[in-house]
Parts: structure tokens; sequence; C-alpha cells
């Protein structure tokens, strides 16, 4: 008797279970999203990624969902704290795949957790669209893990934009022969500082004062005067958010006399002018974007309505377009199965903010590396194929 | 020139370091909690400055009279309710280290929560940031107000330690709380009135802080370690070897920096930290056997 309750109850559940999956999986498209809240690299995150990701999950569900095949199916978003730590990254990621089932999912944020996670994330077959990733070893990554699509540029392409500048400010008479450079002690920066050391001297350029300094350092003073005490008209920063502001603040205490200076991610935010304001006028910096462009305008003016904050002027607009590439890619195969939005990343083209975007070797050469502050907006002055670039400005004081 | 740089930089720095580090001189000589979450107590401060000033345009060295009081209840409430059933119920000092270590290890992920609902990003603002010559090097006038109101603080409390009778009596059970107990100290309630004293100096501290280093919920980490280093080296309970210890480390990093590589700094840091445990594993002032 109780056994075969208990069977009739089981077949129920079963029933049930079967019923509400069934009708789970039929509007509802799962996205999972891992990046960090807390740690070291949940200043930049909440800047640019997650900002993002928000937008782009409230408008395509009010624009009724994705078409996948002509059923409209709702994104739900899975989101996980990584922590800043790649290890808890990597058992999230398990998660996602093997107990949340998610269809598809946001690439991480930052160079470090793209590559520790292409592995595991390739394991599943997620196509996996970084962009807060910037490095040379593009071309092996990608041959390894198939999966993994680049949009955000190379370190080569980033000191390159900065190379060309102070090539032009040289042939202007503006600066001299002599740079000075510092670089965080951190993987970014030092692989960023190893690269502009060869392209400076390739240029003729000296390197009058050359640093590094360790992340965190509650006290860029030292670094400052030494840069100023170099008398090079040219100041060049491979720095990270924190310090980023840090220099900032010295530059401006220390009243550092340059025509040319450069500090590299974290200048594109806009909390970098709403703390320095006018005095931080014609600061050269990692990014840019091309705010006349009546898309990125329009991309704009919807971030700040729908997240109440304001787009940064670099990654933000990149990391935008990475989900409509993954939205357009889902829609285009008509299909959730991931192997074959994948292929369709690479032999198709998309439009997006950042305009018509399309893979070579599973890599965008579509992005801008570097902008500059130009009374109150950052404007791209270097960059791969975009539109927009204004004339580089000289530094004048720290007024 | 460049010694004159060294000094008053290294001084300036020294004072943000006795900033991080003299709460939880406190915490941990006179209350025996290993506060592993000094470090958010102080970035609460930083937000607390940051969020009051950007929202209504609230001086920092206003805010520091808000938070006193609230970070002194704050901490109050915290080593009543969660940290005082951990003093009761252990049975050795040691015992005491590890669980209070553990549960302040939970709470600073609280405290990250809690920081991070409020402000996610970087506590980005601007106050003070004037540039001031001190025998002709140049450096910011929030510098110097963190290290006015630094030294400031080393006074008032070592003159409390030392020349009042409730000073006495924090330094007696910061000796021996049994000693202590039965000459008739009351042990909890100064255990509890030091810790709260402590958590007060820090948030202080991470709101003069915030003037001049940008930081965010999470940074809170980096200041523990620094404090940990800085209070080991000085000798437990002892603020004249933390702020002895604090000056040390500000001088020796800015000489490094300056004359060696900024990338050193916190090598030679370690290096002195290594050193001191190695010929005086109780710290500079430290009792030996404390």
């Amino acid at each position: 008797m109780f056994t075969r309750t208990l069977k009739k109850l089981a077949t129920v559940a079963t029933a049930m279970a079967l019923f509400t999956s069934g009708v789970h999986a039929a509007d509802v498209i799962k996205i999972g999203a891992i990046a960090p809240k807390t740690g070291g690299l949940a200043g930049g995150a909440v800047v640019t990624q997650w900002p993002n990701v928000e937008l782009w999950v409230n408008q395509v569900n009010a624009r009724g969902g994705l078409d996948v095949g002509g059923k409209m199916m709702q994104i739900e978003l899975i989101e996980y704290d990584d922590k800043t730590n790649p290890g808890e990254h990597i058992k999230l990621a398990q998660r996602l795949a093997t107990q949340d089932k998610v269809d598809f999912i946001v690439a991480p944020y930052g160079t470090g957790f793209n590559i520790a996670t292409a592995p595991i994330y390739g394991k599943f077959g997620y196509p996996m669209i970084a962009v807060s990733a910037i490095t040379d070893k593009m071309e092996e990554l990608t041959q390894r893990y198939p999966n993994l699509f680049f949009t955000l540029g190379t370190t080569t392409a980033f000191v390159q934009g900065v190379t060309e500048i102070l090539v032009e400010q040289r042939a202007a008479g503006t600066i001299g022969n002599e740079v000075a450079m510092v670089n965080v002690a951190d993987a970014f920066g030092i692989e960023l500082a190893d690269r502009a050391r060869e392209l400076f001297a390739a240029e003729g350029f000296d390197i009058v004062y050359d640093k590094s300094y360790p992340l965190g350092t509650p006290d860029l003073s030292p670094v400052m005067k030494g840069a100023k005490e170099s008398g090079a008209k040219a100041f060049i920063a491979w720095s990270y958010p924190p310090d980023s502001f840090g220099l900032a603040e010295q530059a401006i205490i220390e009243d550092l006399d340059v025509n040319v200076y450069y500090s590299a991610v974290a200048t594109s935010f806009p909390a970098f002018s709403g703390v320095y304001g006018s005095k931080i006028n014609n600061v050269l910096g990692a990014g840019g974007t091309n705010v006349d462009d009546p898309a990125i305008a329009a991309y704009r003016a919807a971030h700040s309505e729908i997240t109440g904050k304001t787009a940064d002027y670099w990654a933000s607009a990149n990391t935008y377009a990475a989900l409509q590439i993954l939205e357009q890619a889902i829609v285009g195969a008509a299909t959730l199965d991931r192997d074959t939005v994948t292929q369709y990343i690479k032999d198709n083209s998309f439009d997006t903010v950042m305009g018509d975007l399309s893979f070579k070797n599973n890599f965008s050469d579509t992005f801008w590396s570097v902008g500059q502050w130009q009374d109150g907006v950052f404007r791209g002055v270097k960059g791969s194929n975009v539109e927009g670039a204004v004339n580089v400005r000289l530094k004048d004081g720290w007024k | 020139m460049q010694i004159i740089d060294i000094l008053i930089s290294g001084l300036l720095l020294s004072g943000t370091y006795a900033l991080v580090a003299m709460g939880l001189n406190l915490q941990y000589g006179v209350a025996r909690i290993m506060n592993l979450a000094n470090g958010e107590v102080l970035v609460f401060g930083s937000l607390a400055a940051f969020w009051l000033y950007t929202s209504s345009q609230i001086s920092p060295l206003l805010t520091i009279l808000i938070v006193i009081p609230i970070s002194f209840v704050g901490n109050l409430l915290i080593y009543n309710l969660l940290l005082a059933p951990l003093v009761r119920r252990s049975k050795s000092r040691g015992a005491l280290e590890v669980d209070s270590i553990l549960a302040t290890f939970g709470m600073s992920f609280i405290l990250i929560g809690i920081m991070i609902s409020i402000e996610g990003g970087f506590f980005a603002y601007k106050y003070l940031s004037e540039p001031i010559q001190i025998l002709g090097s140049t450096t910011s006038l929030s510098r110097l107000v963190a290290f006015l109101i630094a030294t400031l603080i080393a006074l008032v409390l070592y003159l409390w330690l030392n020349k009042t009778r409730s000073g006495v009596a924090v330094r007696a059970v910061s000796v021996s709380t049994e000693a202590a107990g039965l000459v008739g100290i009351n042990v909890p309630r100064i255990s509890a009135f030091a810790f709260a004293i402590g958590g007060a100096i820090t948030a202080v501290g991470g709101a003069l802080i915030s003037t001049f280093i940008t930081l965010d919920a999470s940074i809170g980490v980096v200041f523990t370690l620094k404090a940990l280093i800085i209070v080991i080296m000085g000798g437990v309970g002892e603020i004249r070897g933390a702020i002895i210890a604090a000056i040390i480390l500000g001088i020796v990093e800015t000489t490094v920096a300056t004359l060696v590589d900024p990338g050193l700094t916190l090598a030679a840091a370690y290096f002195i930290f290594v050193l001191i445990l190695l010929f005086r594993p109780q710290g500079l002032f430290g009792r030996r056997n404390a």
C-alpha cells in the first residue's frame, strides 16, 4: 500500500518536473556571468563589465527576448562573484555548466581570468567573446581554444598607439628623445612596459626614468618626483585603476611639467574626470571612444538610463558589442547548440555599437588604443579600424 | 635636497601607517583580538568620508567627528555580541587567537558585502589635494593633515595610557588579564573599551587616508597586512612600538623608492620585518614571554 502510494507520488513528481522543465526550456535562455564584485578587480568590473550585462539583458528582455528559430526566448541571467580569484572562477564556471546548465556565458573580466578559464569554458564548448583581455599571445591561445575570441586589441597595438603619438610629438618639436616611463609590477604592467622598451628604443627614444612600483603602493610621490627630476617632456605610465588615480594626484601636486602625459587603465573612467575635473584636461589614456558616433551616443544614453551609471570611455562599448555579437550569433544560428553558434561567430560579421565587427582567426581588429580627455570628454585619438579619431592636444599644466 | 624629500615623504607615509596600525595594536594588545577585519573597518571610515563628501559636500575632517561615535559604538557591539563569547569560552590565549582570527575573518566578508551594496566602485574624490612646500619639498596638504591628526591621536593615546588611571588599567590588562583581574580591574569592560577605541581610531584613519589614496570596498586586506606587520614589529600592545615601526617602515620604503627602485618597497618592508622577527621576535618594544 505504502509502496504504491510512494510510486504514485514519484510518478506525479517526475511528471511535474518534466512538465515544468519543459516549459522552462521553451522560453528561457540561461546566460551565466562570472566576474569580480569583490577583490582587486571589482572596482573596474563594476564600471565596465556588470552594467553592460545588466543593460543588455534588460534590453533584450524588454524586446520580448531572443528569437531562436522562431521561438522568442527571455534571458535568465545567472551571475556570480569570482572575488577576483581565478580558482573561485573556475569552480563557479564548473557550477554554471553542470548545475545551472546555462546555455551561454559572458566572458570573464581581466586578461588573466580569460586565459585561466579558457580551458574550462572550452571543455564545455561555450563560445567566449573576451573583451577585457589584452595580450600578444592571442594566436597561440585561439589555436589551442577555438571557442575563444578577442575583441579589444593586443599589447603591441596599445604600445604602438602610444609610440605613434610620441613620434608625432617629437617631429612637432614638443618633446625630445627623453621619455619617463613607469609601470605597475603586475603581469599586465610588466608585459606592456617590456613591449614599450622595445618599441620606444626602435624609434630612437631614450627612457631616462624607467621604474616599476608594486600594486597598491600607498605613496607614489617618490615615483613622480623621480619622473619630474628626469626632465623628460613625456610621461608614460602602464598603470592600473588605483594607481592611475594616484599618479594623476601626484602629478598635480608636483606640477609635473610635461607635454605628453599617459596613464593606462581607468583613465577612461568617468570618475577620473569626476575627481580631477579640468586639471586632467589633455591627459592621455588607454582606450577611447567616439561619442559623436550616433550608435555610440544612443548606447551611452541607454547605459545611463538603465544602469544609472555613465559608461566608461573605452571597454564599456566593446563589452556591449561582444554581447551583441553573442545575441546576433544565437539568433542567426537559430539554435542553442554551442558549436553551431561558435562557428556562426567565426563565419559572419555583426552589426554592433562598435560598427561592423568580424573575426579573423578569432580576433576582431576594431578597437581604440589611445584616448584623451578633451574638455570633459575622453575621445579616441588612436585606434585600429575605427573612425572619428581626433588630434592629440598637448598637456598644458594641471590647473 | 633628496634627503629632505625622503624625510618629508617618509614621515608623512609613517603617519599613514600609524593610522593603519594604532587601532589594531590596542585591539590585539589589550583585547587580545587578532582582528582580521581591521582593514575593512578602515575602509568603512573611507566610505563614510567619500559618501558624505560626494553626496552632501561634508568635509572629511567633519566626517571624522561622525565616524568616531559610530565606529566606537559599532565596535563595542561587535565585541560584546560576537567576540566576548569567544573570550569567555577560550581556555588559553592561543585558543582565543585562533577563534578570533576565524571570527573576524568571517566578519570581514560581511563588512565587504555591506560596503559593496553601498558603493561597488572606487571611492574617488578629491579633498585638500593642494601642493604645499615643506622645507623645499613638495607634498600634498591632505597628507600633511593626516599626519598631523595621526600625531595628535598618538600623543593623546600615549598620554592616556601612561598618565591616567584608566590608561594604567588598560596597560595592566595588556600585561596580564589574570593579574589585572586580581587587583580589581574589570577586565571584560576594559577589553571591550580598548577594542572599541581601536576600531574608532582605525575608522578615523580610513577617513583621512581616503583623501589621498583611492580605495574601494575590497582593498581592506592590504591595510590589514600592513597593520599586522607594524604591530608585530613594534611589539604587541605597545603604542610607542607601533609608532616607531610605522616610522621605520615609512622612511625605509621612501628611501628605497627614491634611491633604489619603487618596485622594491614591499621587499624592503618585508626584509626589515624578517630581520626583526629573527633578532627581536617580541618586537621592538615588546616584552619577552608576554
